[in-house]
């Protein structure tokens, strides 16, 4: 039983660092319809620049991540302008393929500039906390209510402000948007900064248990696609819902079927998933 | 007319220089990098044939190579089987995986498929690595023969190696040609420009894109067999998701969709890289923005560049002024949907 419940923690752990990935990634896809592969590397990016705010220039973590948050979320914008902006027209195949050149540059970047080898990120909430007989590391904690805390803002964010409305009308109807005057590349470079500030976000929060590495990403961004599908590409709550289906799948089943196979679960279960309902869970109608 | 002379011309002196390749340059390090970029560009058209005739981005082709490569790998060392014998049998194996794997997820489209390909070949490349007991896992596969004599042939020598590489790139090459100037090339064609319209003039879109699929795995999986014969090791890293970003980089350079895209790509990138060995892992610092450049100004690559330019100087010299739009130059260049 305590195993089951600590088990349940790390995939409330894990769920909240995928569905910040996620978040991002279904954002961009619901406005824009395109699959940012480059997105584990903006989530790479948020880690080594959190990173290096600490150690090069010894800020606090919370300023250190703010840092990350802005300058991730500019790389992003910076990425729609000179990349996605003028492939608006191409076929899909085009920019899932420039996301990929993208990918590779960057994640030769960051080879290039931090090297290859893996870096621990230091934190301040290294404690280790005692409840109900169970033990929980703080910065655990702290993932998980960041998490919760950035999710209900960013709800709020889009269901209360005016300017979260015109993200989720371009979502539904770009043409429309255009129409009642919104100002849609505007809204497409917000998108993209906020897309980027969730995971400097999420790979700032999740650092200090994992490990800082130029290949970081792949995995996450993966699962994140997986996600996605999993909650509906382009639908906030599902991405939400999602990222935690496959946190507690995932550290369920590292416990109880396979530590060796457990990455192999996010994968498996699309495969399911897409080969039962090739439009992905929850699509709605379109194509 | 002149200029089918000129082509045929071309392609024939190609082949001559392939040829004699061996004989010019006396250095085994150029015929290793050469045999092994001929190697690459059989795994590059399988990727060419899916992604640039049919639209669809598959991301499990390095999966498939590395089946290819373990098949050939485990029968010639563990069942210890000849050469000749293993290499159909490995394209057996990885045709009827890629026809599971084609039947199931070629019912998705566009971004599903992408992601879905790219889950299966994270899925192969996670099998690989974690079943030691048949691939050994980490530590690789190794003493894989080199293929064996064939009558009075015989391929221990870096020449004959060559040889035989070049033999298949060439059936490849010519299997791509037929395919392409027949009516299931035109098919293909056409379901890439638009699925919908392509079933509403009868066109059994199903059954083209599975046959599709499944000839380009195949491809994938007689280049991976070539490269486990010829580098006689093989690891799970030739699964890796990276295999398949290099399959790309080289095509989407030559020219997606186009005949001999792989060809010039391949060689441009690797006797590229081979100039550039000081970067070494930095190499994509580089060849990225080359390729994101590439897609945003011109998405057919050197080849498909080179070919609207001929065109362009052509109408030139016909003295027809009208320049030509990009939507000619590029018939399949298609509005998004959505």
């Amino acid at each position: 039983m305590e195993i089951f419940i600590q088990q349940l923690f790390n995939g409330l752990t894990i769920g909240s660092v995928y569905t910040l990935v996620a978040l991002g990634l279904t954002l961009v896809y619901g406005i824009l319809h395109i699959s940012n592969f480059a997105h584990g590397a903006l989530y790479m990016m948020g880690g080594y620049v959190t990173l290096m705010m600490m150690t090069k220039y010894g800020l606090h973590y919370w300023l250190a991540i703010f840092v990350s948050i802005i300058v991730v979320g500019l790389i992003g914008v910076l990425m729609e302008r000179l990349v996605f902006h003028p492939l608006q027209e191409a076929p899909p195949i085009h920019d899932m393929i420039a996301a990929i050149g993208i990918l590779l540059f960057l994640e030769a970047f960051a080879q290039f500039v931090w090297g290859a080898e893996y870096q621990s990120m230091p934190t301040p909430y290294g404690q280790v906390v005692q409840i109900f007989g169970l033990t929980f590391t703080m910065q655990r904690l702290l993932i998980i209510f960041g998490a919760i805390v950035v999710m209900v803002l960013l709800y709020i964010f889009l269901k209360k402000t005016f300017i979260g409305s015109t993200i989720i009308a371009m979502s539904q109807d770009r043409e429309g948007a255009n129409l009642v005057g919104i100002n849609t590349s505007k809204v497409v470079m917000l998108t993209f900064m906020i897309s980027g500030g969730l995971a400097a976000l999420a790979a700032s929060l999740s650092a200090p248990i994992n490990l800082v590495f130029p290949g970081m990403g792949q995995l996450v961004i993966l699962k994140a696609f997986v996600i996605i599908i999993l909650g509906g590409m382009g639908s906030v709550p599902g991405a939400i819902l999602g990222g935690y289906i496959l946190g507690f799948s995932e550290s369920l089943g590292a416990t109880y079927i396979s530590n060796d196979y457990k990455d192999i679960i996010a994968f498996i279960l699309l495969v399911i998933i897409l080969s039962v309902k090739p439009t992905g869970l929850f699509s709605k109608g379109g194509h | 007319m002149a200029k089918i002379l000129n082509k045929k011309i071309i392609i024939s002196a190609l082949i001559l220089f392939a040829l004699a390749f061996p004989y010019i340059t006396q250095n085994d390090y150029y015929l290793h990098v050469m045999t092994l970029s001929f190697i690459w560009m059989i795994g590059v058209y399988g990727l060419n044939l899916l992604a640039g005739y049919t639209g669809y981005l598959s991301l499990a082709h390095a999966g498939f190579f590395a089946i290819g490569a373990y098949s050939l790998g485990l029968l010639t060392v563990k069942a210890e089987m000849n050469f000749w014998l293993a290499l159909p049998l490995s394209l057996v194996i990885t045709a009827v995986i890629g026809f599971f794997v084609g039947i199931i997820s070629l019912r998705t489209k566009e971004h599903f498929f992408a992601i879905y390909t790219l889950c299966v070949g994270y899925i192969i490349y996670l099998i690989i690595d974690k079943w030691d007991s048949l691939t050994e896992g980490v530590r690789g596969l190794i003493g894989i023969p080199a293929p064996a004599n064939l009558g009075p042939l015989s391929f221990v020598t870096m020449e004959a190696h060559y040889y035989l590489v070049l033999f298949f790139l060439l059936l490849v090459v010519l299997i791509m040609y037929r395919i392409v100037h027949s009516l299931s090339g035109r098919s293909y064609i056409a379901i890439r420009n638009s699925e919908d319209l392509a079933l509403t003039i009868g066109i059994s879109t199903m059954k083209n894109k599975l046959t599709v699929f499944v000839l380009s795995t195949v491809f994938a999986g007689l280049s991976g067999a070539l490269y486990a014969s010829f580098i006689r090791f093989i690891g799970p890293d030739i699964g890796s998701i990276a295999i398949v970003f290099d399959f790309l980089t080289y095509l989407l350079i030559g020219g997606i969709g186009t005949l001999s895209g792989p060809i010039v790509g391949t060689i441009i990138i690797v006797w590229l890289s081979q100039q550039l060995q000081f970067l070494q892992d930095y190499r994509m610092l580089i060849f990225g923005p080359v390729l994101t450049v590439l897609v945003i100004f011109y998405p057919r690559g050197i080849v498909g560049a080179a070919a609207s330019w001929n065109q362009k100087r052509q109408a030139k010299n016909a003295g027809n002024r009208r320049p030509l739009s990009r939507t000619e130059a590029l018939p399949e260049k298609q509005v998004k949907e959505g």
